[in-house]
């Protein structure tokens, strides 16, 4: 009974997987698989968020600046190898044929260059600010509104800097992913899949966080920072290894978001993209395994389908899920599953090994 | 490991809250085997005393654990060092089991890396506290159903848990049963037999019970110091306790009620 229920999420884990890599492309079109795809991405970012918020409490409001990182450094590479070797990109053609390649593209005409940035690059980022805001104990709303503030500079940053970055109108048209042929159906798939598998690994990785000491400790100091503290931990640094594997989770997610969709803009990485991806998280359920990650894809399919068929009502939509979700299930859609659970036990009335002793406490 | 001399000792100890002053000069020590009492009306500076050693407040003067200065180091530094300490209100992490509060006591020591790993089995330092404090029957249990006096056991078995040299509790029997109670003291008095006990307290019938050596502070300073008897018997002790000298018997004569 107890061995079953730890195995829970790893069957789960292993359904999602199989709905995601097997199903889906066997009876997806081409349209379909690519928006798949593109909620995959979006639900790697939430499933770091849920890691950092749902079981550290840290309310990281500014994903979008670990997206935008990964999703530019894939978007530049892509950008480059579409231009071919030693050429400038289309874009920066257009305003001055003859000026050099800005120094900071340069390294990136590198695949494993790339790579490596994907990865490092939020990891610099995050361990840099977290330290700094964790050590100074800034946190609630102060620490939601400076990691908000973050994700408006670099959209504001990207969006006016036109000649490097290509500004509002944002870095698309790639024709090559590595050597593949972007255009091809069978390329697309795989990109999807390569996609989906990592939403899987992140999956994995979260559950294992959450079994573990660590994980156990992140609910420590979300729950009692300062009795944390006393047990002579430092929270900052156990806030921050949390961060950090977020701030990873929201770049890889943007990386993989540029082949998939084909364009990356401020608009993505900035305030309103941020908040989305919390608004999915929350409607999910933050401290589930499961929750964050269904709902971002939930709210990606919402924005792609009535929101681009219907946009106004689609806000009004989203406003009122939202304030459902906060007054009537602030733990998320996923705490049903919970509520059901619990009838079920009682209903059931099975000398769970928890009852006896729950009545002598309760007495 | 063995320091000889593993007492803590703390003189001119001040602190201040920008012109209040709330620890005046302060100084007492506290050795191993005794049961040490920091008593005093509401406002007294007890738990601001506690607050600087530990490192939650600033204050000037010194405070020694051994040889070691523990004013100026970082919360975390100290309890390291081995001083622990308990809240006024029992704090405890609510949604986590009594066996994963104290696993995260024992965890001190562990490795970066082995906090990724799952926990397999129970510490036999786990276990010893579960049994000290006797929540072994409860150990499955999130401590936020724990009654008030079990949270407080909790928090002092954290303690055991990491070996603590010097413990320091604030009020660990507020809210307590009389059973729960005598059963505290009984702890205190063995867990104190090679430990520094420091127990900051308003209930007279516990301290008498129990204290082997009471300071009284009063508006930040030390008023009186030495045995239940000699505290007893001082008369500023006393007027601080009830405004009257006559009227002592009220609360520090044996079955009075807890002031408060
Ligand atoms: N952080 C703080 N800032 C300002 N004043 C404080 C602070 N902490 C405590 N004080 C003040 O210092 C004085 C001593 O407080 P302290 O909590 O140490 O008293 P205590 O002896 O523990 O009392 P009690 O029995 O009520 O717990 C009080 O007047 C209190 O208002
Ligand atoms: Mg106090």
């Amino acid at each position: 009974m107890t061995k079953f229920t730890t195995r829970l999420p790893l069957i789960g884990i292993g359904v999602f997987a199989v709905l995601l890599l097997v199903v889906a492309p066997a009876v997806l079109s081409e349209h379909w698989i690519s928006n798949l795809g593109k909620y995959c991405c979006l639900a790697i970012a939430a499933v770091g968020i849920g890691l950092a918020w749902g079981r550290g409490g840290m309310l990281v409001m500014g994903q979008g600046v670990f997206f935008g990182l990964g999703a530019y450094a894939m978007a530049m590479h892509l950008t480059l190898e579409t231009a071919g070797p030693g050429a400038l990109p289309g874009f920066m053609i257009l305003y001055d044929p003859l000026a050099p390649l800005p120094a900071f593209w340069e390294p990136f005409r590198s695949e494993v260059f790339t790579l490596v940035a994907i990865v490092l690059l939020p990891v610099i980022v995050s361990a840099i600010l977290g330290y700094a805001l964790f050590k100074r104990r800034v946190k609630g709303a102060y620490f939601a509104i400076l990691t908000q503030a973050l994700a408006v500079a670099l959209a504001v940053l990207i969006s006016s800097t036109i000649r490097e970055t290509g500004g509002d109108t944002g870095l698309s048209n790639f024709k090559y992913f590595f050597g593949y042929v972007l255009n091809d159906e069978a390329n697309k798939l795989m990109v999807y899949l390569i996609a989906a598998a990592l939403l899987v690994v992140c999956l994995l990785a979260v559950w294992q966080f959450n079994r573990s000491r660590f994980g156990e400790l992140l609910v420590a100091t979300r729950d009692a920072e300062e009795r944390v503290r006393f047990l002579g931990y430092d929270p900052a640094n156990i806030k921050l290894f949390a961060f950090v594997v977020a701030a990873v989770m929201a770049s890889i997610g943007g990386a993989m978001f540029v082949p998939i969709v084909g364009i990356i803009t401020p608009q993505e990485i900035g305030a309103s993209a941020s908040i989305l991806m919390i608004a999915g998280v929350a409607l999910g359920g933050r401290a589930s395994l499961f929750g964050p990650a269904l709902g971002a894809m939930a709210i990606g399919w919402g924005q792609s389908s009535l929101g681009s068929s219907w946009p106004e009502g689609w806000i009004y939509i989203l406003g009122l899920i939202f304030i459902f979700v906060i007054l009537f299930l602030p733990m998320g859609l996923s705490s049903l599953f919970d509520r059901a659970k619990g009838l079920i036990r009682r209903s059931s009335d099975e000398p769970g090994p928890a009852t006896p002793e729950l009545r002598e406490v309760v007495k | 490991m063995s320091v000889p001399d593993a007492s803590l000792v703390v003189s001119d100890l001040h602190v201040q809250f920008g012109a209040f002053v709330a620890v005046h000069d302060v100084s007492f020590d506290a050795h191993p085997g005794e049961v040490r009492f920091l008593i005093g009306p509401n406002g007294a500076g007890k738990t601001t005393c506690i607050d600087a050693i530990t490192g939650l407040s600033k204050g000037t003067g010194t405070a020694r654990f051994g040889d070691k200065e523990l004013l100026g180091s970082p919360a975390q530094k100290i309890v390291r060092l081995g001083v622990g300490r308990t809240f006024q209100t029992a704090s405890v992490f609510a949604q986590l089991s009594v066996l994963q509060n104290l696993d995260i006591a024992a965890g001190l020591r562990r490795s970066p890396v082995s906090l990724l790993r799952a926990r397999r089995g129970v510490d036999a330092s786990v276990e010893r506290a579960l049994e000290e404090t006797g929540l072994g029957t409860v150990r499955d249990l999130p401590a936020g159903m724990l009654s008030h006096g079990q949270k407080q056991w909790l928090e002092i078995g954290m303690l055991l848990v990491q070996d603590a040299k010097v413990l320091l509790l604030d009020e660990p029997v507020a809210g307590m049963s009389q059973d729960e109670r005598t059963a505290t003291g009984e702890l205190l008095g063995r867990v104190a037999a090679n430990r520094v006990v420091v127990v900051v307290e308003h209930d007279m019938d516990f301290m008498r019970s129990f204290a082997t050596r009471v300071t009284v502070l009063h508006q930040g300073r030390v008023l009186s110091e030495g045995s239940v008897a000699e505290i007893q018997a001082d008369p500023r002790v006393q007027e601080v306790y009830l405004g009257t000298a006559g009227a002592l018997s009220g609360a520090l004569a044996p079955g009075a009620e807890e002031v408060d």
